[in-house]
């Protein structure tokens, strides 16, 4: 089981469970106690599952252990990506936080830990 | 004619051998050009005031004088202007590292322009604040203030340029904006031209963060290889009159820029694409499209620009007490229960050792760090594993010195009150400093620039004029 994910609802897809790293690629950026995480599926055919799978519902629940409040996503099928904006999740954010790495940088791996189910194995 | 922005640093201790390259390209196409450097982060501005209020002399980017040596003399001579925002908490204290660096430079000295505005610490108090939507936290009292900056736009930084500036400092102003003031001063671009503004704002965007577009912070060894990171190329925005945008790099260096690459910037640190804000367009990349033009060369179009916004963010700094740090490791067989155990001792000492309002949080770091919340959920809920090599930290946070010294010691206390065969301990200490971010409505902010006289070390008035944001 991926870091964390003890608390993530299971995807509704019937198929082969897959980190989502294996599908895209994704960025973390911060600003105070917010987090952005950009995500873009490596191939185009791809970003459906993504819209299907990463749900506002389930990156919450990813990141409710830290305290996330709200999760807000920005579908850009012009990129075959998102953007997911979570507040509250830093504990405090770069001046505030007393994790290692306040910024949250390292976020974006915890996303790409995720469980996404496809149809390839 | 295309206009070619060069970024020669991307955050305060970024590489300072980064620009070399960057100019040496700028030179070879003989093209206008600017050279931006990007050295002041949330964390950053904090703490140059930090340094500031021990030393008065400091506050500006430490790493100036060593990151502008290599490429001055060259810039100069090739009318490459040089913008940077590393004049952090003191513009003034960097504007003498440049004069004296632009004396012993083969021409003798420079134009240096200033920006002025972006403190606003003694207006705080009379100003019309407004919360920033993402900030839970009250405005700090008078007492534990120590800075308030607004992020201005590019207006006084035109300025600058339109007064002669070769080199132009500012403390805090929006990234971006770095860049596209030489576009505006170049083109003539209107300050209601939206969608050239936008562009000009994402093509800042694409290179505040240096390397974050040609390959760096991108590598994922067998998923996204990366090539030559350690001499990776920083990033070169080719701007035409229209607002159209390639990004590439210099020729010769490593990394690369791909649409991937690109992506993951053109998105980085933005809330909603539809309405992205700065402060002086509001971006819509509702339509962006990211285009493959050939190796190295990717075109970003479809930007469109929408009015600015009436108010602009300010960040307020803030004393937040004291944070500690201790660490020992625990290796070999069991090591992982070692670790744990030894948590677990520290987390009840603490309940009688150091008062409640101590924050604080335990990390086994190879077993749940970085991904854990302050309350340690991960690293109760994971299976334990046979053996391993594990990092126990604790951070604490208090107003008082005295009890971050005491919580910690308890981590020093492990080395013989603790579990079997800890070692390697550190500990270090450091104040902190607490920011937080409010709207302030344009009109109130006064933003300008004037020409640093070196024979007079302060900065002079060269022209009565000032560009207030309000004004344009």
């Amino acid at each position: 089981m991926p870091h964390a994910e003890v608390n993530v609802p299971a995807s509704p897809a019937k198929g082969h469970a897959v980190p989502l790293h294996r599908l895209a690629h994704a960025r973390a950026g911060d600003k105070g106690d917010r987090l952005n995480l950009v995500l873009f599926a490596f191939e185009p055919h791809h970003y459906e599952t993504l819209v299907e799978q990463v749900t506002e519902e389930r990156v919450l629940a990813l990141f409710a252990h830290r305290g996330a409040s709200r999760v807000r996503r920005y579908l850009m099928p012009g990129l075959a990506g998102m953007n997911l904006v979570i507040d509250d999740v830093l504990q405090g954010g770069v001046n505030g936080a007393l994790n290692l790495d306040g910024h949250g940088k390292t976020l974006s791996y915890l996303l790409l830990g995720m469980s996404v189910v496809v149809d390839e194995a | 004619m295309t206009f070619l922005l060069g970024s020669g640093a991307g955050f305060s201790g970024d590489r300072t051998d980064a620009a070399i390259p960057v100019v040496r390209e700028l030179i070879r196409r003989g093209q206008p050009a600017a050279l931006i450097f990007e050295t002041l982060g949330e964390r950053t501005l904090a703490a140059a005031h930090r340094a500031m209020r021990d030393d008065p002399a400091a506050g500006y980017e430490p790493l100036l004088e060593e990151l502008l040596t290599p490429v001055l003399d060259d810039c100069l001579k090739h009318g490459i202007a040089i913008l940077g925002n590393f004049g952090a908490a003191n513009p003034d204290g960097a504007c003498r590292v440049v004069a004296e660096l632009a004396a012993r430079s083969e021409r003798g000295g420079a134009s240096i322009g200033r920006v002025h505005g972006d403190d606003i610490r003694a207006r705080l108090g009379e100003l019309d604040l407004q919360r920033w939507e993402a900030e839970s936290r009250e405005l700090p009292g008078e007492e534990a203030l120590i800075s308030a900056n607004v992020y201005l736009g590019a207006a006084p930084l035109v300025e600058a340029l339109e007064f002669g500036a070769e080199v132009v400092v500012s403390g805090r102003v929006a990234d971006p904006a770095l860049f596209l003031a030489p576009l505006v001063h170049h083109f003539g671009w209107a300050w209601n031209d939206w969608d050239r503004l936008a562009a000009g704002m994402m093509a800042g965007h694409l290179g505040e963060c240096g390397a974050q577009v040609t390959g760096g912070y991108f590598a994922d060894p067998g998923v996204k290889d990366v090539p030559g990171l350690a001499t990776v190329g920083y990033p070169i925005i080719e701007v035409e009159e229209d607002g159209t945008l390639v990004v590439t790099k210099p020729a010769g260096t490593g990394g690369m820029v791909t649409a991937r690459t690109v992506k993951e910037q053109l998105l980085y640190e933005v809330h909603d694409p539809a309405n992205y804000l700065t402060p002086d367009v509001v971006v819509d990349l509702s339509s962006v499209r990211v285009e493959e033009l050939g190796p190295d060369r990717v075109a970003v179009s479809g930007i469109r620009g929408k009015p600015a916004p009436q108010r602009l963010k300010t960040t307020v700094c803030y004393e937040g007490g004291w944070q500690g740090e201790a660490e020992i490791s625990y290796a070999g067989p069991n090591a992982l229960a070692r670790a744990q155990l030894a948590a677990e001792v520290l987390r009840e000492r603490l309940t009688f050792r150091a008062p409640p309002e101590l924050r604080s949080r335990l990390d086994i770091v190879g077993h749940a760090s970085v991904f854990d919340s302050d309350a340690g959920d991960l690293q109760r809920r994971l299976l334990t594993a046979a053996g391993g090599d594990y990092r126990l930290r604790l951070a604490a946070e208090h107003a008082e010195r005295r009890w971050v010294e005491r919580a910690t010691q308890e981590l020093l206390a492990l080395y013989c009150a603790g579990p079997a065969g800890g070692g390697g301990v550190r500990r270090q200490f450091q104040r902190r400093v607490c920011t937080a971010s409010y709207l302030v409505k344009r009109s109130d902010v006064e933003a300008f620039a004037t020409l640093f006289d070196a024979t007079l070390f302060e900065t002079k008035m060269v022209n009565e004029r000032r560009v207030a944001h309000a004004a344009r």
